[in-house]
């Protein structure tokens, strides 16, 4: 079994929490104490179908206003895999939560409902996917039923949808439509009978098949997280690395560069939970003992030698501004990247970018919160980085404010 | 061959325990001696081996325990050579500082927040590492990995930062703590498969005995000197286990034959109902659980 990360994104009608509810149904997750529960409160409501979205929508205040806030983890498998969906509400007013929950995902799954075809938050979600290098995109267009199942309308909005890709996104992405009905079950488990036109999976088994990504292939390089000296009797001269490789493999006797000062060494050992291992993949943790003596602190980073990495004490890189309080060019902030804390000053506000038109504003006096732009950045120290959609393990960072501590904004290097 | 799945899980749980200990000055982790707290203790183990789990472990005593497991969390402490703090809920009876709920089934669930959080007052504890997980409960679904906790404990959902990517962000002012969930993403049966994997001991309350119980609104209530004597009426011996164990006055039996990890594994897959379902604090209000965490409890 293994892990799918999926990224919900759809408007606050458009039956995104439904879609939710039905796979977990479909996929024999919901146990019975929670039917019984969306039995009792449809019957309530006053619904003569099952309300699959009451599965799924979490916090009180959403309940009163019937619409999903924060970022939502729902948990779901079949025997083959299980599921994680980031659920999280699609109004601009919500651009960050779309940010946070897709910043992991595998796949991104965009909800369009059929009788209003592509929208200007259809376009936003798609952006906010691009902007994460998320490659994997199913494009779920519900509500089929209230098109009497037209293929002819379905296709329309496929052909809408991959000319807005075209001209967003050249890099190659894997996109597949599928025409649904979440509320009454048509092609989420099983191919719809009311649908014959559509021949290519339904959502579930396509879920279940998509392949995943990973760093394994790109520049070896690890990050430490916490520098561990036991100090004990038997352990007097034991110094381990401890923290994950973020991309490639790690090997027994790979000759590595220590950042930020340049040396050049071999891995002497690695450890995985105190057991000796001959290699670790990316994404995973270990223990990473040198060869010759090295005082390295949390934050600094072992990486292969195959291509350096350049050292940057000025990025320019795409934000998205998470806090309440305005940007404007000047200040100063905290500026997370793995587990190396930097100080950063945000020089200049580049561009703001509308993402429902994909249009960018030159220039602009300052960015509010859910705001999508590019900024350049002044570093206190040298940052070890590389573009983020060259490395999605190696190109992120959040800005975190130095006042109130709070993260405040995510950036991608570019 | 290894579970991709349980690899995955727990490369993320360690990960995050090695961010709390390099990002905080004084962690603690909360041990119940329940299942996830047994598996948190594990992750910590492992997660600095060779070396010890550099902080100390908490346990919140209600005084209503199933004796099994206080024994238990006794004879794990001294097998780690862990630093094991117990603070008392009775004490805050005592002190006055919170007042025993009345009534047939008056519970101390909700009390030892207040003991909690003078614990963390009184040892200064950043940073408290806690085995909820999301999938137990609607409002914990949107719980952070680290969640900020106010001078007084209380948990904001608007307050909660946004986590990105695996980008942990602990910093805090003086006398905030963060709430540290490295568990948040697995589920009841990643648990048990995991301390199947590990070959982790649990408490037997866990595994099928028999016990005496009774039923209340179509749940089994382990009988107790806790509860009032007229509630337990029809009092049987039962087969039973427990699927979670919190305060005895709170958790329900299960009606269960499975006496050894495989049969209990194999029970919760084929389960209908879900795990805090058997959670009678849960069952209080629709909103129980948001309620709660809201006044500072786990």
């Amino acid at each position: 079994m293994d892990l799918l990360k999926i990224a919900t994104a759809g408007s606050v009608d458009d039956g995104k929490s439904t879609l939710i509810g039905r796979l977990m149904y479909e996929a024999g997750a919901l146990k019975q104490d929670q039917l019984q529960h969306i039995e009792q409160k449809s019957r309530k409501s006053g619904y003569d179908y099952l309300d699959f979205s009451l599965a799924t929508d979490g916090l009180l205040a959403e309940r009163e206003q019937g619409i999903t806030i924060d970022v939502s983890h729902i948990y779901f498998s079949t025997p083959s895999r299980r599921f994680v969906i980031a659920d999280s509400p699609g109004h601009v007013e919500y651009t960050r939560n779309m940010i946070t929950g897709a910043s992991t995902a595998n796949l991104s799954l965009i909800l369009v409902d059929a009788r209003k075809g592509i929208t200007a938050q259809t376009r936003r979600h798609f952006y906010i996917s691009c902007l994460l290098g998320i490659k994997q995109v199913v494009l779920c267009i519900n509500k089929m039923d209230l098109v009497d199942y037209s293929e002819s309308r379905f296709n329309e909005i496929v052909t809408a949808f991959s000319e807005m890709a075209d001209q967003l996104c050249p890099k190659k992405l894997n996109i597949t439509s599928i025409p649904v009905s979440a509320l009454h079950g048509e092609n989420i488990a099983t191919n719809s009978e009311l649908m014959p036109w559509y021949k290519e999976p339904a959502l579930l088994p396509l879920l279940e098949s998509v392949k995943t990504e990973t760093n394994i292939e790109q520049d070896t390089v690890f990050q430490v997280q916490y520098v561990l000296r036991p100090k004990t009797n038997e352990l007097h001269d034991y110094r381990a690395y401890l923290g994950k490789v973020r991309s490639g493999v790690l090997r027994t006797g790979d000759p590595v560069v220590v950042y930020p000062e340049g040396q050049e060494t071999r891995v002497k050992q690695l450890e995985q939970y105190g057991e000796r291992v001959e290699e670790v993949q990316a994404g995973v943790n270990c223990s990473v003992m040198l060869e010759g003596e090295f005082g390295i602190s949390r934050g600094q980073i072992l990486a292969g030698t195959t291509n350096r990495l350049q050292g940057l004490q000025q990025i320019k890189a795409t934000i998205c501004w998470m806090d309440n309080a305005v940007l404007t060019p000047g200040k100063v902030c905290w500026l997370q990247y793995g587990t190396q804390m930097v100080k950063a000053k945000i020089q200049q506000l580049n561009a703001l970018v509308d993402t429902s038109t994909f249009e960018s504003a030159e220039n602009p006096e300052q960015f509010a919160l859910n705001d999508i732009g590019e900024v350049s950045i002044q570093l206190a120290s040298r940052l070890f980085v590389q573009p983020y959609l060259e490395s999605r393990a190696n190109g992120a960072f959040i800005l975190i404010d130095n006042m109130s501590n709070t993260t405040a904004g995510v950036g991608f290097i570019r | 061959m290894k579970n991709d799945l349980l690899n995955s899980l727990e490369d993320e749980a360690i990960y995050i325990m090695r961010e709390v200990a390099g990002q905080f000055k004084n962690p603690v982790l909360l041990f119940s001696g329940g299942k996830d707290s047994i598996t948190l203790v594990r992750l910590a183990q492992k997660a600095f081996a060779p070396g010890k789990i550099p902080f100390p472990l908490l346990h919140i005593d209600t005084g209503h325990n199933f004796p099994e497991t206080i024994a238990f969390r006794d004879r794990l402490a001294k097998q780690l050579g862990a630093d094991l703090i117990v603070r008392y809920v009775q004490d805050s009876i005592d002190q006055g500082k919170v007042v025993e709920e009345t009534g047939a089934m008056a519970s101390r669930n909700s009390l030892q927040t207040v003991t909690l959080l003078d614990a963390i007052e009184e040892f200064g504890f950043d940073a408290c590492i806690g085995g909820a997980r999301r999938d137990e409960e609607k409002a914990r679904a949107k719980e952070r990995v680290f969640s900020v906790r106010d001078a007084f404990g209380q948990w904001d959902e608007k307050r909660q930062r946004p986590e990105l990517f695996d980008l942990l962000n602990g910093r805090i002012h003086p006398g905030e703590n963060v709430r540290v969930f490295p568990i948040s993403n697995w589920t009841e049966l990643d648990v048990w498969k995991y301390i199947q994997r590990e070959e982790l001991e649990i408490p037997s309350i866990y595994f099928a005995h028999q016990r005496e119980v009774f039923q209340l609104n179509g749940q089994l209530i382990p009988r107790s000197d806790f509860i009032d004597e007229v509630v337990q009426a029809d009092i049987q011996t039962r087969w039973v286990r427990f699927r979670t164990v919190g305060d005895i006055t709170c958790t329900a039996a299960v009606p269960s034959e499975a006496n050894s990890l495989d049969s209990v594994i194999f029970e919760i897959s084929q389960s209908k109902v879900s795990e805090r379902g058997a959670r009678l604090d849960d069952k209080r209000s629709e909103a129980a659980m948001e309620e709660r965490k809201k006044a500072g409890y786990f």
